[in-house]
C-alpha cells in the first residue's frame, strides 16, 4: 500500500500541488536559503517525474480508461511484489550477516531435515497472494477483451497494418486516413486489426495496452478511450522488419464537434496542385498508389490532408502539429527530406524512390511537397 | 572381436576429437560453449553500443535486427545450454557414483551435432546475412516472402541440428540416472544437482520434439514451398506460435532448473548444513516442471486468444511462483544456523537469490493478461527475462563453475579476482537490466534499431549500456581467472573445499578416468558428508577391487555430425541459382544433401556391423592415480 501510496504521488500529483510545495518552502525562509535547500529536492523530484516518463507515451501516466485500470492492476501486482521482496531480502539480509562462519568455528551445526509448519506457511501465503492478484486479472481480462463492434454509441475504426505504416478506415463514415488516428473524446473507439503482410502489433502506452495485427482468419477486436484532447503517441511492437523502430503512429483525440468536422472534411472533393505540370507529375506518380480525397489507388498510405498531420512517415516530426513535438521541423521540410530519399529515412520501406525510380527532379520534388504541407484539413 | 581388451588409446588432438569420457565431453561442452557464450556476449554488447544514444548508426537497421536473433538464438541454444550440458556431464556422473554415462557414444555424438549445428547457424554471418526475424522467428515475417536471404534457413537448419544433439544429451541422462546409480542411492537420497539435471531431461525429452517439428515445417515452407503458415494457401501464422512456445516456455524451466540444482548444492555446502526440505525442493521441481507445459500461451497474450484463454493461462502461470517460493524460502533456512562462508561460488548462489526474486515477481507481474497488454514486447519484458536467464541461470552457472572447477580440472581458481569478477559482472548486471523495467513502462518496445530523441529514453540507455561492459569486464576477469589458474600444478585435494557432502568429492581431482575404483556404497542423503561425519576417510565399497569395463573411444559421432553438416548446408541452397552448371546440378538435384546423409548412415551402419566391445582397466592399473583430463 505505502507503494501505491508513493507511486500516485510521484507520477499522478497535478502540477498546481507542485507549485504549493515550492511556495510553502519560500515562506519558511530567505528565498536563496529556500533554493539551496530545494535544489536537491527539485533535481531529485525531476528525475522520479522523468522515470514515470511522457504523458502521452507512458504507462504510469494513463489517459484513458483501458490503460488506467491497465495501470491499477500493475500497482496492485507491484504493491504485492514489493511486499514479498522486501521479507525475502529481509531474512536474507539476517542471515547473511548473522550467520557467518567464524575464525576457528570447528562445531557441526545442526542438520536440519525442514519444518512442517513452515513449510506450510510459505506454500500457503504465495497461493493466497497469487489469488488476491489472479481474481483482478480476470476481472480485467474479461472488460477489456469486450468487442464493441456492435455498439451502437462506440465508433469503429478498421486498423490495417502495413510495412510501416498504419491505415486507419472508418466504415461508418466511409473515410480512410493514414498515421494519424483521428477519435472523438470520451466515446469508445471499436478497433478491428489486421495487417497487409507481416505481424504488428498496435500499441498506445498511455491509452491502452497493446492487440497484434495477425492475418486474415485470426482478425482481433479491441477498444480504447480517451479521456482528454490530445496527441498520443503510439508504436508497432511486433518485430515487422528493419523500420520496425520507426512504424509510429500518432492517435489525436478531439471533441465530437471537431471529429464530426473532420469526417466532413475528408469526404470533401480533392484538392490537386495548381500549376498542372505539377499536377500532372502528382496524377502520374503519385496517385497510381496513393489516394487524395476521392482520387488515387489504395496500395499506400492516403494523403488527404496530410499537411496538417503530426509528422511526416511517421518520425520526421512537424513543428506545426497540435502535439507541439520537441524538435519537429517545418512540414515542408520533412516532406522534402521523405521525397528525396525514402529509404534514408525509414529503411526497408516499400515506396519507390521519387528520383532513381520515378524520375522526379528536385523542383518536382520541391512543388509536390509544397503542395502536400499545404493540403490541410479545418476541423 | 569378440573379447577385445586392447585399446588404441589416441594423443592431443584425435584424442579430443574421439574420446567418449563424460569428464572431457564436459570440457568440451564447456570450450565450445564458453565460445559460443563469448559470440553472443560481443553481440550484445553491440546492441547496446547501437541504443546508448537516440538515432545512432553504428549498425543498419538491417544488422541490428541480425545481431538481436543471433543474439538471443547463440544465447540460448549455443551458449547457456552446453555450459549446462558441461556441468551435467562432469558432476551428474560422480554424483550418482557411476563410472560414465549410460550410452558413451551417444554423449559424443551429442555433443558434436551441437557443435556442428552452433557453427552451421553461424555460418550464416559470412554466407549471406544472418537470421533476421528474431530468435522467435514469427512467421510471415521468417517467410521466404519477407526474409528473402539465407539467413531463416541457417536458424531452422541450424538449429535442427544442435536440438538433435540436445535431444541425445537428455535421454543419455534420463537412462543415466534411471540405471547408473550406486548401490543404496535410492531417488530420493540423489543430490539436489542430479534431481534437477534428470527432471530437465525429462523436460527436454518433451520440449525439443516440439521445436524440431516446428523447425521441420518452416523448413518445408521456405525451401520445398510447402505453406503451413502460408495465409493465402490456408496455413495460419499462429500455428507457428503455439509449436514454438509449447517447445520455448519449457525450455526456460529446462534453463533455470539445473541452476537451481547448483545453488541447492553451493549454499548447502557454503552452509555447512543439509539441504532444507529436501523433498519439497524435489517436489517443488517436478511441480515446475509439470506447469512449465501448461503455460505456453502466456507468451502470446496479446496475439487474440480471446478472454477465457488468456484468464485460464494467466492463472496457470501465476501458480508457479507457489513451488517457485517454495526453493526460494528453502535456500534461506538452508542458511539459517549454518556457517557460511562467502567464496566466490557461494557470492554467486547469494547473489541469485534476491536477482532471482526479482526476476520471479516480475514475472507473476507478467502473468496478469491484462496488465502485460502493456509489458509486452517492451522492455519490461527484456528486463524481466534477463533477470532470469542471466540474474538467475548465468549466475548459478559461475556459481557452479567456481564450485566445481577444482573437480573438473584439478586447480582452483583464484578468489580474489574471483571477488572481482563477482562484483563487476551483478552491478553490471543490475545497471543494465534494473533500468529496463522502466524503459519498458515509460514507452520504449523492444527489439527496436533505434529511437526518436526527446522519449525520455536517452539518459537509461546510456546508463544500460555503462553496464553492459561492466559486466563484459567481469566475463574477462573470469578468463584471466581461468588463464592464472593453468599456471598451478594440476591435482588438488579431493574434497577441496573441506566440506563437500555428495559422491564427486569422494575421488581425486581430476578424477581418474574410471571415476570410482570401486563402486560406493551410498547409506544416506549426502553420502559422502555421512560417511565423514562417521569418522570414515573415504566412502566404503560396494565391490571388490576388479577389471573395470570401458567404452572404446571412437570418431564415428564427428563423422556423422560432419555429415549432418554437409547435408544440411546442401538442402538450404537447393533452389539457389550459382550462375554454374555444375554446383546448380550438384545443389538443385540433392546430391551434396544425399553424400551428407551418406556419410552419417554409412557411419551409423558401420557402427552396427562392428561390435565393439570396450575394453578393461586391469586391477594393477588401479593404482597409478589420475589419467589426465
Amino acid at each position: 500500500m505505502i507503494g501505491q501510496v508513493v507511486f500516485n504521488w510521484i507520477c499522478q500529483m497535478p502540477v498546481h500541488n507542485r507549485k504549493k510545495t515550492e511556495k510553502w518552502g519560500r515562506s519558511m525562509m530567505k528565498p536563496w536559503k529556500a533554493v539551496k535547500r530545494l535544489v536537491p529536492l527539485f533535481v531529485g523530484l525531476a528525475l522520479l517525474l522523468s522515470a514515470c516518463g511522457r504523458e502521452d507515451l507512458s504507462v504510469l501516466r494513463p489517459q484513458g480508461t483501458v490503460a488506467e485500470g491497465q495501470l491499477g492492476l500493475i500497482k496492485l501486482s507491484i504493491t504485492i511484489m514489493v511486499a514479498v521482496m522486501i521479507i525475502v531480502f529481509g531474512i536474507a539480509a539476517y542471515v547473511w550477516i548473522k550467520f557467518r562462519r567464524k575464525p576457528g568455528q570447528t562445531d557441526v551445526p545442526k542438520q536440519v531435515e525442514g519444518n512442517f509448519k513452515l513449510e506450510i506457511i510459505w506454500t500457503a501465503i504465495p497461493l493466497v497472494l497469487v489469488l488476491i492478484l489472479a481474481v483482478a486479472t480476470v476481472q480485467k481480462v474479461f472488460a477489456y477483451g469486450e468487442n464493441y463492434s456492435n455498439d451502437k454509441n462506440a465508433v469503429k475504426v478498421k486498423v490495417t497494418s502495413h510495412l510501416f505504416w498504419w491505415e486507419f478506415s472508418y466504415p461508418e463514415y466511409g473515410v480512410t486516413t493514414a498515421q494519424d488516428l483521428i477519435i472523438p473524446t470520451g466515446k469508445k473507439i471499436a478497433l478491428e486489426l489486421k495487417t497487409a503482410d507481416v505481424l504488428h502489433s498496435f500499441w498506445v502506452p498511455s491509452l491502452a495496452g497493446k492487440t497484434d495485427t495477425n492475418t486474415d482468419g485470426t482478425i482481433n477486436n479491441a477498444w480504447l478511450e480517451a479521456k482528454n484532447e490530445g496527441v498520443y503517441l503510439g508504436k508497432c511492437a511486433e518485430l515487422c522488419g528493419p523500420s520496425h523502430a520507426f512504424m509510429e503512429f500518432k492517435v489525436k483525440a478531439v471533441s465530437e464537434d471537431s471529429f464530426k468536422a473532420w469526417v466532413e472534411s475528408m469526404k470533401a472533393p480533392a484538392v490537386l496542385p495548381e500549376d498542372p505540370a505539377v499536377a500532372e507529375v502528382f496524377k502520374n506518380q503519385c496517385l497510381t498508389c496513393h489516394a487524395v480525397g476521392d482520387q488515387g489507388g489504395p496500395v499506400g498510405p492516403n494523403l488527404t490532408g496530410i499537411g496538417g498531420r503530426e509528422s511526416v512517415a511517421s518520425i520526421l516530426l512537424n513543428e506545426e502539429g497540435s502535439g507541439k513535438p520537441v524538435g519537429g521541423k517545418p512540414v515542408k521540410d520533412n516532406m522534402v527530406e521523405w521525397l528525396t530519399d525514402p529509404q534514408k529515412v525509414k529503411p526497408g520501406n516499400k515506396m519507390p524512390q521519387p528520383k532513381e525510380d520515378l524520375g522526379l527532379t528536385d523542383e518536382e520534388i520541391d512543388a509536390i511537397a509544397q503542395y502536400l504541407a499545404d493540403y490541410k484539413l479545418s476541423y | 572381436m569378440a573379447h577385445a581388451h586392447s585399446v588404441k588409446r589416441h594423443k592431443g588432438l584425435m584424442d579430443w576429437l574421439t574420446t567418449v569420457d563424460h569428464k572431457k565431453i564436459a570440457i568440451l561442452y564447456l570450450v565450445a560453449g564458453g565460445l559460443f557464450f563469448g559470440i553472443g556476449g560481443i553481440e550484445a554488447l553491440m546492441i547496446r553500443v547501437q541504443l546508448a544514444k537516440p538515432m545512432n548508426d553504428f549498425v543498419t537497421a538491417q544488422q541490428f535486427n541480425e545481431l538481436i536473433t543471433m543474439h538471443g538464438t547463440t544465447m540460448i541454444f549455443l551458449g547457456v545450454m552446453p555450459i549446462i550440458f558441461a556441468l551435467m556431464n562432469a558432476v551428474v556422473p560422480l554424483q550418482i557414483g557411476a563410472r560414465d554415462v549410460a550410452f558413451p557414444f551417444l554423449n559424443s555424438l551429442g555433443f558434436w551435432t551441437f557443435l556442428f549445428g552452433g557453427l552451421l547457424l553461424n555460418l550464416s554471418w559470412v554466407m549471406g546475412g544472418a537470421p533476421d526475424a528474431g530468435w522467435t522467428s514469427y512467421t510471415p515475417l521468417s517467410s521466404s516472402t519477407y526474409s528473402t536471404t539465407h539467413g531463416v534457413d541457417f536458424y531452422t537448419i541450424g538449429l535442427q541440428i544442435a536440438g538433435l544433439g540436445t535431444l541425445i544429451g537428455g535421454i543419455n541422462f534420463l537412462a543415466t540416472i534411471i540405471t547408473m546409480r550406486a548401490p543404496g542411492m535410492s531417488f530420493m537420497r540423489m543430490p539436489m544437482f542430479t534431481w534437477t539435471a534428470f527432471v530437465t531431461s525429462a523436460m527436454i525429452l518433451f520440449a525439443f520434439p516440439a521445436v524440431t517439428v516446428g523447425l521441420v515445417l518452416l523448413t518445408f515452407d521456405r525451401i520445398l514451398g510447402a505453406n503451413f503458415f502460408d495465409v493465402a494457401q490456408g496455413g495460419n501464422p499462429v500455428l507457428w506460435q503455439h509449436i514454438f512456445w509449447i517447445f520455448g516456455h519449457p525450455e526456460v524451466y529446462i534453463l533455470i532448473l539445473p541452476a537451481f540444482g547448483i545453488i541447492s548444492e553451493v549454499v548447502s555446502t557454503f552452509s555447512r548444513k543439509r539441504l532444507f526440505g529436501y523433498s519439497s525442493m524435489v517436489f517443488a521441481t517436478i511441480l515446475i516442471a509439470f506447469l512449465g507445459f501448461m503455460v505456453w500461451a502466456h507468451h502470446m497474450f496479446t496475439t487474440g486468444m480471446g478472454p477465457v484463454a488468456n484468464a485460464l493461462f494467466s492463472i496457470a502461470t501465476m501458480l508457479i511462483a507457489v513451488p517457485t517460493g517454495i526453493k526460494i524460502f528453502n535456500w534461506l533456512f538452508t542458511m539459517w544456523g549454518g556457517q557460511i562462508t562467502f567464496n566466490t561460488a557461494n557470492l554467486f548462489a547469494a547473489g541469485f537469490i534476491p536477482t532471482f526474486v526479482m526476476g520471479g515477481v516480475t514475472g507473476v507481474m507478467l502473468a496478469s493478461a491484462p496488465a502485460d497488454y502493456q509489458y509486452h514486447d517492451t522492455y519490461f519484458v527484456v528486463a524481466h527475462f534477463h533477470y532470469v536467464i542471466v540474474g538467475g541461470l548465468v549466475l548459478g552457472l559461475f556459481a557452479g563453475l567456481h564450485y566445481w572447477w577444482p573437480k573438473m580440472f584439478g586447480r582452483v581458481l583464484n578468489e580474489g579476482l574471483g571477488k572481482l569478477e563477482f562484483w563487476t559482472f551483478i552491478i553490471g548486471f543490475h545497471l543494465t537490466f534494473f533500468i529496463q523495467h522502466f524503459l519498458g513502462l515509460i514507452g520504449m518496445q523492444r527489439r527496436v534499431f533505434t529511437y526518436l530523441p526527446n522519449q525520455g529514453f536517452d539518459l537509461m540507455n546510456l546508463i544500460s549500456t555503462i553496464g553492459a561492459f561492466l559486466m563484459g569486464v567481469g566475463v574477462i576477469v573470469f578468463l584471466i581467472n581461468i588463464a592464472i589458474s593453468f599456471k598451478q600444478p594440476k591435482g588438488v585435494d579431493g574434497d577441496v573445499w573441506k566440506d563437500g557432502r555428495t559422491l564427486e568429492w569422494a575421488i581425486p581431482s581430476p578424477p581418474p578416468e574410471y571415476n570410482f575404483k570401486q563402486t560406493p556404497l551410498v547409506r544416506g542423503i549426502d553420502a559422502f558428508w555421512k560417511e565423514k561425519m562417521a569418522g570414515n576417510k573415504e566412502m566404503t565399497p560396494a565391490e571388490p577391487v576388479g577389471p573395470i569395463h570401458m567404452p572404446s573411444p571412437t570418431i564415428l559421432p564427428f563423422v556423422m555430425s560432419v555429415g549432418l553438416f554437409i547435408a544440411g548446408l546442401g538442402f538450404m541452397f537447393t533452389n539457389d541459382d550459382f550462375g554454374n552448371s555444375l554446383l546448380n546440378f550438384l545443389f538443385g538435384n540433392y546430391i551434396i544433401t544425399g553424400i551428407g546423409l551418406a556419410i552419417t548412415f554409412g557411419s551409423m551402419l558401420l557402427r552396427s556391423l562392428f561390435d565393439d566391445h570396450g575394453w578393461h582397466v586391469e586391477p594393477e592399473e588401479l593404482n597409478d592415480k589420475g589419467v589426465k583430463a
